[in-house]
C-alpha cells in the first residue's frame, strides 16, 4: 500500500502521523489521510482543494503535476511525501 | 489591563510595562483581538508555508484552541474577478460582543456568530460589482484592514479597503454603501482623482463616544468625518508629514487623535530620520508633535496601521514598529518609556 508521509514542519503545528492508504492518485491518499486527521488538511490544502502555494507534494521522489486536481498517480508502493516548499519561508 | 504586540515572530503580552514570554514563537502573528466581551483572546497566524490559522485562548495564553479560519467558497465558473477567491491573510478582527468579524486579503469581510468555529462570507459586499475595482495596495490583492463598529448600534459597521474607499452597512451587513465622498487621491490620474474606490484608507477609525466622528489616515493625507462618513473634510495642518499609516482616536474625545508620520511612497522612514507622535486635541486644527523619550537620530522605524493603540482610558498609547521598537505613554503621548528596540517586526499593537 502507499505510504504518506508529512515534513517534521507541519508536525510543529499539528500531529500528523505517517500512515498507509489504498488509494490511486494523490488527491485519493490525501483524502483518506484527512479522513482520519481532519486537521492536517487546512495546513496542505487551500479553502479549494489545491495544494497551498508553499507546500510541494513528492511522489516517489518527483514533484506532482496537477496541484489543483491532485491526479498524479500513486503506485501500490509509493511513497507520497508532504513537504514546505522553498519558497514562502 | 495588559497590552497585546503581534510580530513577525510571535505574540508578546505586556503586562505593568514588562514583556513576557512568546506565544507561537517563530510564526507570523498578523492580527490579535483581546475581546472583553467573550473574555477571550484571539490570534490569527499567517504561517508562511501552511497558511492562516486562528487560535484562541480562554485564559489569556495560557493556552490554546485553534478554530477556523475564514474560508472562501470556490468562484463560479466564467467569473470575470481576477481576484483568487482565497484566503491570503486575517488582516482585520473586531468583536461587538456577539460576533466576530474579520476582513481579510484578498478583499473578503467574514463574520462569526460561534467565536470563530465557523464563518461566513458577507455576500452584501463582496457580491457588490464595485469590488472587481478594488485594487492592492502594497499587497497583490485589495483587503480590509478596519472595521469600525458603532458602539451604539452593532449593525452599522464602516470598513475600509486598501485599495477600494470606505464601505458602509447599517443592517449588519445584509447591504453597503460606499462612503469615502471627499477623499482625494493625488497618486490618480486627474478624472480618477475624487473616484471614491480608487481611496487608498491606510487606517480607519472612530470615536467610542461619539461614533459619527471618524479619523482616516490615507495613502496622501489625513481626513475626518463628523458626520457618520457622508463626507470627509481632510486636515491639513498634520506634520512633520502627512503621510502615515496608523492612526488613534481617543475613545471619549472626538477631537483627540495620534497619528505617526512619515516620508511618503516609496521612502517610508521617520521624518529627517526622526521617530515622533503627531497628536491634535482640537479636531485637526492644529497639532503638537511629540518626541519625548522617542529616538532622534537614525531613527528608521516605520509604524504600520495596526501597530498604534490607546486604552480605553484615552491616556495610556502604545506603538509598535517594523523594526522591533514598541514605546508606551501614560500621558496621551508627551512622554514615552521605550519597552524594546529589538522585537521582531511588529504587526499590530493592542490594549485590552
Amino acid at each position: 500500500m502507499p505510504r504518506v508521509v508529512f515534513t517534521s514542519n507541519l508536525q510543529r503545528h499539528i500531529r500528523c502521523a505517517e500512515s498507509s492508504v489504498a488509494a490511486g492518485t494523490v488527491g485519493a491518499a490525501l483524502a483518506q489521510v484527512f479522513a482520519e486527521q481532519p486537521q492536517a488538511r487546512g495546513y496542505v490544502l487551500d479553502e479549494q482543494g489545491h495544494l497551498r502555494k508553499h507546500v510541494v507534494v513528492f511522489v516517489d521522489g518527483r514533484r506532482v503535476q496537477d496541484r489543483e486536481r491532485l491526479s498524479d498517480p500513486v503506485g501500490e508502493s509509493s511513497e507520497v511525501y508532504v513537504m514546505q516548499a522553498l519558497t514562502g519561508g | 489591563m495588559g497590552l497585546y504586540v503581534g510580530t513577525k515572530k510571535g505574540l508578546f503580552v505586556i503586562e505593568d510595562g514588562r514583556i513576557g514570554a512568546p506565544y507561537f514563537l517563530g510564526d507570523p502573528v498578523s492580527m490579535v483581538l483581546p475581546d472583553p466581551g467573550e473574555h477571550t483572546l484571539y490570534a490569527a497566524l499567517n504561517l508562511g508555508h501552511f497558511g492562516v490559522k486562528l487560535h484562541r485562548s480562554a485564559d489569556g495564553g495560557k493556552s490554546w484552541e485553534e478554530v477556523a479560519a475564514p474560508e472562501y467558497p470556490p468562484k463560479p465558473a466564467g467569473s470575470a474577478d481576477k481576484t483568487p477567491w482565497k484566503l491570503v491573510q486575517l488582516w482585520s478582527l473586531e468583536s461587538d460582543g456577539k460576533r466576530l468579524w474579520a476582513g481579510t486579503l484578498p478583499g473578503g469581510l467574514f463574520v462569526s456568530d460561534d467565536r470563530g468555529a465557523s464563518w461566513q462570507l458577507v455576500r452584501g459586499l463582496w457580491d457588490r460589482p464595485e469590488r472587481l475595482e478594488w485594487g492592492g495596495g502594497g499587497y497583490d490583492h485589495p483587503g480590509i484592514h478596519s472595521i469600525a463598529i458603532d458602539p451604539r448600534d452593532a449593525k452599522r459597521i464602516t470598513v475600509a479597503v486598501s485599495t477600494g474607499g470606505a464601505w458602509q452597512t447599517r443592517d449588519g451587513g445584509a447591504s453597503w454603501a460606499i462612503c469615502a465622498k471627499g477623499m482625494y487621491a493625488e497618486y490618480m490620474p486627474p478624472e480618477q482623482k475624487f473616484d471614491q474606490i480608487a481611496q487608498d484608507v491606510h487606517r480607519l477609525v472612530l470615536c467610542a463616544a461619539r461614533p459619527e466622528v471618524m479619523w482616516v489616515q490615507h495613502h496622501n493625507g489625513v481626513f475626518r468625518s463628523t458626520d457618520d462618513a457622508k463626507s470627509w473634510q481632510e486636515v491639513t495642518a498634520i506634520r512633520p508629514s502627512k503621510f502615515g499609516f496608523a492612526v488613534a482616536v481617543h475613545p471619549k474625545d472626538a477631537d483627540t487623535a495620534w497619528f505617526v508620520p512619515a516620508v511618503k511612497d516609496e521612502c517610508r522612514v521617520p521624518v529627517d530620520a526622526k521617530l515622533v507622535v503627531a497628536r491634535t486635541r482640537d479636531g485637526g486644527k492644529t497639532f503638537q508633535v511629540l518626541r519625548k523619550g522617542l529616538p532622534q537620530a537614525h531613527a528608521y522605524d516605520l509604524v504600520y496601521r495596526h501597530c498604534l493603540d490607546v486604552d480605553a482610558t484615552g491616556n495610556t498609547l502604545a506603538f509598535g514598529s517594523t523594526t522591533g521598537g514598541l514605546w508606551l505613554s501614560g500621558d496621551q503621548g508627551d512622554s514615552w518609556r521605550c519597552l524594546s528596540t529589538q522585537l521582531p517586526p511588529i504587526h499590530c499593537v493592542r490594549f485590552g
